[in-house]
């Protein structure tokens, strides 16, 4: 995506490499690696390169182990890259200066920075001192995150005794109290229902629009990033795969439309293509996207046709085949 | 300035807080804090009588003075750093208080002290008993007394320091029980806790006053019972500023290169 304005996070050829080590199984290389240590170097991040405006929500997409959280780390000011070169906000991140800690934020979904048997409002009095907010800075955000989130109920009860999805909403507003400028989403709706799921995408959603803070959001359910992420940055095997709108993304790589016809009779439509599913009259075709506008014209001719929908396969399918396609 | 009074006064509330909610393993904790001088004071009383009244100059009643003494300053200087360190970096509590803009000791020593306070409660009562029940004898000294205040604390700054720079050996190494275990061994046995240094053969006394572990429990305890000259005290005094300046540069030394290896290793 191409701005005129200068971007808030800058990466050049971004690197990870950590050195792990080697050992086979059984007793005799257990006691062989007591002499010598093999070790070998595993490259989670291979030179990544982009850039963000500020304000932006990008989703970072890739598989498990492609260097998502990784690049998230360094960008945090976790992790210290291999080589290559990084500045968010005009920072760079791993030094961890107060001024870039205090504008940031990070937020893993499967671990936690409340403090597990106090009320959660007294969680939220500890960032107040650690990020240095006056009394009437933090009662007005409290209150603004309390009415976005309704936390109210929430505010007094001890962490242990919260759902996971409470827990969350709470995760959140903690980590947004000091109003970061720029915030690092791993997996934040992970483990959380439906409604929740879709309650924080709202919640993100705002903020950002509200703050125009910027975004980078990692997430495994393609709903997160189909409602938050007008760009999309794909990551496999440490390396950047795509760089563009999610809408590219979908064209570029889908290679199939799906056809779905009701028909009189329910008639057999093999002969037009692969049959996913059928229920009564109605069918389900999976069609090659060169040919889609052929056989829809051929089925509306050939037969009695009481409704016909064209549709893009999900989001999932095609993030699915971008990473067989690299990587057969 | 202010700041880090505020600072300090929110981590202490919250810290008191959050020692209220484990108001029955606080206590439990103190019961050992209380049954280990108890067993040592029973045990050398014993062998004092046994020797015709005293070992080494002390009398049963002093050794009771020693060790009561020695159960509170033990328990105003103890901490358990060396215990949560490796739970924090395996549940990647680490990786969030890296990212706050504000040094995580700073905490710790705000935990440390809430729970000494919030544990005033059980030993101010046990205090009490012990007193009643072994009739320690004492010899104070307005000028001892007086010293006892900064010795005391510095002997908490001191073991604070050098455990919470022991306790990130855990960046290096991912069991540290082993190693905390032969700490805690020296640490009693050095401090003066098993027995008064006094009572140790004599190069080993030596030792124990060339090492900082007696300056953490077992200097402030002499120095209130008035078994040091003010000569000897000046130079513990010394002593402990000593390795407070050492455990304060090793920790800034270690801290970087423990959190250097962190962020190169990642958790």
């Amino acid at each position: 995506m191409t701005n005129a304005v200068e971007p808030v996070v800058v990466l050049e050829g971004l690197t990870k490499s950590y050195v792990v080590p080697v050992r086979e199984a059984g007793l005799k290389a257990a006691l062989g690696s007591l002499i010598r240590r093999r070790t070998r170097t595993v490259e989670a991040v291979k030179g990544v390169s982009f850039a963000i405006a500020p304000g932006e929500v990008v989703g970072f997409l890739g598989p498990n182990g492609a260097g998502k959280t990784t690049t998230l780390k360094m960008l945090s000011g976790l992790l210290h890259p291999t080589s290559g070169a990084a500045r968010v906000l005009g920072f760079e991140p791993w030094l961890r200066q107060r001024e870039y800690l205090s504008r940031m934020t990070l937020v893993m979904g499967q671990r936690n920075q409340l403090m597990w048997d106090i009320p959660v409002i007294d969680s939220f009095d500890r960032n107040r001192v650690i990020y240095r907010l006056s009394r009437e800075e933090y009662r007005a955000r409290l209150d603004d995150l309390t009415g976005l989130l309704d936390l109210g109920e929430l505010l007094n009860k001890p962490v242990r005794n919260l759902s996971l999805g409470e827990r969350m909403k709470c995760e959140i507003a903690a980590a947004l109290l000091h109003r970061p400028q720029i915030l690092f989403l791993d997996e934040p709706t992970l483990g959380l229902d439906v409604t929740m799921q879709r309650r924080l995408r709202t919640f993100i959603a705002d903020y950002n629009r509200h703050t125009g803070a910027t975004v980078l959001l990692t997430s495994h359910y393609m709903a997160d990033v189909e409602a938050l992420c007008p760009r999309v940055i794909v990551i496999h095997h440490g390396e950047i795969l795509f760089d563009g709108a999610l809408s590219k993304l979908i064209g570029e790589f889908a290679a199939y439309k799906t056809l779905i016809v009701d028909s009189d009779g329910g008639r057999d439509l093999s002969s037009y293509g692969e049959v996913v599913s059928r229920d009564g009259g109605r069918t389900t075709l999976r069609i090659s996207k060169a040919d889609t506008a052929r056989v829809t014209a051929q089925i509306l001719t050939d037969v009695s046709v009481r409704d016909l929908s064209v549709i893009d396969p999900p989001i999932d399918e095609v993030i699915d085949r971008v990473f067989s396609e690299v990587n057969p | 300035m202010r700041h880090w009074l505020e600072t300090y006064r929110a981590f202490l509330r919250i810290a008191v807080l959050e020692q209220l909610q484990y108001r029955a393993s606080g206590a439990i904790w103190m019961i050992g804090s209380v049954l280990e001088p108890v067993v040592f004071l029973v045990v050398w009383s014993t062998v004092a009588r046994s020797q015709g009244g005293a070992v080494a100059g002390f009398t049963a009643q002093t050794f009771a003075a020693y060790y009561i003494v020695l159960m509170m300053v033990n328990h105003l200087t103890f901490t358990w750093v060396m215990h949560d360190f490796q739970f924090r970096v395996q549940m990647g509590q680490l990786s969030f208080a890296l990212l706050r803009p504000v040094h995580p000791i700073h905490e710790d020593v705000a935990a440390n002290v809430a729970y000494k306070l919030v544990m005033l409660t059980v030993m101010m009562p046990a205090l009490v008993v012990l007193w009643y029940a072994f009739e320690p004898e004492f010899a104070l000294a307005a000028w001892s007394t007086a010293t006892f205040v900064p010795a005391l604390l510095l002997a908490f700054l001191l073991r604070f320091l050098a455990e919470w720079t022991l306790a990130l050996a855990t960046f290096w190494m991912t069991r540290v029980t082993a190693m905390n275990q032969i700490y805690f061994s020296l640490q009693m046995f050095l401090a003066g806790r098993v027995a008064p240094i006094a009572l140790l053969p004599a190069w080993l006394g030596d030792l124990a006053h060339g090492l900082p572990f007696y300056y953490m429990v077992g200097f402030p305890v002499e120095l209130l019972l008035g078994k040091i000259s003010a000569d000897a005290a000046l130079d513990g005094l010394m002593a402990q500023l000593v390795w407070v300046a050492v455990m304060a540069a090793l920790i800034a030394l270690v801290w970087r290169r423990a959190v250097a290896r962190f962020s190169a290793v990642g958790s």
